[in-house]
């Protein structure tokens, strides 16, 4: 069970956030360019690391906002929560096999 | 030659207080190349390896296995089978894989304990009902057993339900398919290997794979923990950890892993003879031949690995278990695990080619896999074989993600996941 540090509220238990899956996924600049093959991409491939990965939560039993977590996906261990818009905090991006 | 497993060898091998029965399959040293070889270890690898020789003659086949036989989700599951899926292109696929599993112990010489003592889904609210019926009738359709129960009947099956007026979760009927049950999880990973060893299927366990050798955009083998093992075709069949041999061999996948759980309860005498399921409280349950109450319970909601799920998970079905079942309420669990599911946005497998040369997937089977692997490893076998998908399998390609022909199964597992 995840005790999630909401940068705005605290830290709480996951039962008060929703998931959003992968962050920093951009949202293409010009839609209207894409072909199918890079729709599929923006839509449905995501990462789905093991190891540290970068994602996004919203506190929807709370605040109501949305933030980034890195977390690593074997051990559960929070390693740092931030902003959504703001660049990733310098971390060691481990990844396991 | 294998020998054969019948009441006389039973006999023979009691005089000797069963000391001396053979090894079910060997554990050889792996060759330097093979002809296929198969990355994981579970039902759907062994399966396939298995129809491999069967099927298309090709034997020259290792299987590679990190951990121990079926020590993945093959032995994490609920064991229920069922082919009660609504899209033509599933019911095809989920009701050829139960039409293996009919006759799956006598071709295989060995006891695979499927049991097809019906598997119920609940209705509890008007919505259900009328989805359920839609089900129904799209099963009939597909030539795959389905019926309607009433609340009457639904009692009349499992007495121990709660339905009185004003439960929490009335029940208002549930669908039945009688062909559908229970098997036993490890003997499926056992039979299909002894089946291929017999054949001359290679079976390497304790040997993680770490990567492929790709050469000009052709899978030239994979680099192991005991070395180099060279292959004209490799075929990933790993589940949760797909998207990680993915990234390996240099693609993505549209998978998400997370950890699926489940419970066991103490033995108790026998109470439920068939399985139940319920879409909207997220419970299903059922009784092994050890008297212990199987339960499933959800997934968690985030991307992980670990083998094990979180508290709120189970104590939400544990909650609605108490609820249609209030005679269980003292019960204690006694285990409780998780298993690493890959779960397709449209819930349903991808089963093909891949953007490399003779390297095939077989992932995505989310929380339905023990229940299709006979079809899975048939199919995929056939895929390997003639390089190109059999017709079960055509629609379940990677490509229909780019092509927009989902086949969206997201209510499929049952349980609202």
């Amino acid at each position: 069970m995840l005790l999630i540090p909401c940068p705005y509220c605290g830290p709480r238990s996951e039962e008060e956030f929703s998931y959003g899956n992968e962050a920093h996924v951009p949202r293409p600049k010009e839609p209207e360019k894409l072909n199918d093959a890079e729709w599929a991409e923006f839509v449905f491939i995501r990462s789905n690391v093991k190891g540290v990965f970068l994602e996004r939560w919203v506190h929807s039993h709370g605040c109501r906002r949305w933030f980034n977590v890195a977390r690593d996906t074997v051990s559960y261990e929070i390693l740092a929560v931030y902003e959504t818009g703001a660049k990733p905090p310098k971390l060691e991006m481990r990844r396991a096999v | 030659m294998m020998p054969r497993y019948s009441i006389f060898s039973l006999l023979r091998n009691a005089l000797s207080y069963h000391e001396d029965w053979p090894e079910a399959w060997r554990s050889p040293e792996p060759k330097p190349s093979y002809e296929v070889v198969i990355v994981g270890g579970g039902g759907h690898g062994l399966a396939t390896a298995y129809y491999l020789a069967k099927e298309h003659g090709i034997t020259d086949v290792a299987v590679i296995e990190r951990g121990w036989l079926g020590g993945g989700n093959t032995g994490r599951n609920t064991t229920i089978v069922r082919s009660n899926y609504l899209w033509d292109e599933s019911a095809a696929l989920y009701e050829f894989a139960l039409k293996i599993w009919e006759g799956l112990s006598q071709e295989l010489n060995y006891n695979v304990m499927f049991s097809q003592r019906g598997v119920l889904n609940l209705a509890h609210n008007q919505h259900d009902l009328r989805e359920l019926s839609r089900r129904i009738n799209a099963n009939r359709l597909n030539d795959v057993d389905s019926e309607f129960l009433t609340p009457a009947q639904v009692k009349r099956m499992v007495p121990l339900i709660d339905l009185r007026a004003g439960g929490r979760y009335p029940v208002l009927g549930a669908t039945l398919q009688r062909r559908g049950g229970t098997g036993r999880h490890d003997a499926l990973a056992w039979g299909y290997a002894r089946g291929a060893d017999a054949r001359g299927v290679d079976i390497i366990q304790e040997c993680a794979v770490d990567g492929f050798r790709i050469q000009n955009g052709r899978v030239a083998g994979v680099e192991t923990a005991k070395g180099f093992i060279g292959a004209d075709k490799v075929a990933i069949a790993v589940a949760g950890h797909s998207s990680v041999m993915a990234s390996l061999a240099g693609f993505r996948l549209p998978v998400t892993s997370v950890p699926l759980q489940a419970l066991v309860s103490e033995p108790v005498k026998p109470a439920i003879d068939t399985v139940i399921m319920s879409n909207a409280v997220h419970a299903y349950i059922s009784q092994s031949d050890r008297g212990e109450f199987v339960i499933g319970a959800g997934a968690d909601k985030y991307v992980g690995y670990g083998q094990r799920g979180s508290l709120p998970v189970s104590e939400e079905t544990l909650t609605a278990v108490c609820e249609l079942f209030p005679c269980l309420r003292r019960m204690r669990m006694m285990r409780q695990w998780g298993g690493i599911v890959d779960i397709c946005p449209d819930a349903s497998p991808i089963i093909g080619k891949t953007p490399v040369d003779g390297l095939y997937i077989n992932c995505g089977w989310g929380t339905g896999g023990f229940k299709s692997t006979p079809g899975s490893g048939w199919v995929y076998a056939h895929t390997i074989a003639k390089d190109e998908p059999h017709e079960l399998n055509a629609p379940f390609s990677l490509d229909r993600f780019r092509t927009g022909y989902l086949i969206n199964e997201q209510g499929a597992a049952a349980v609202a996941h």
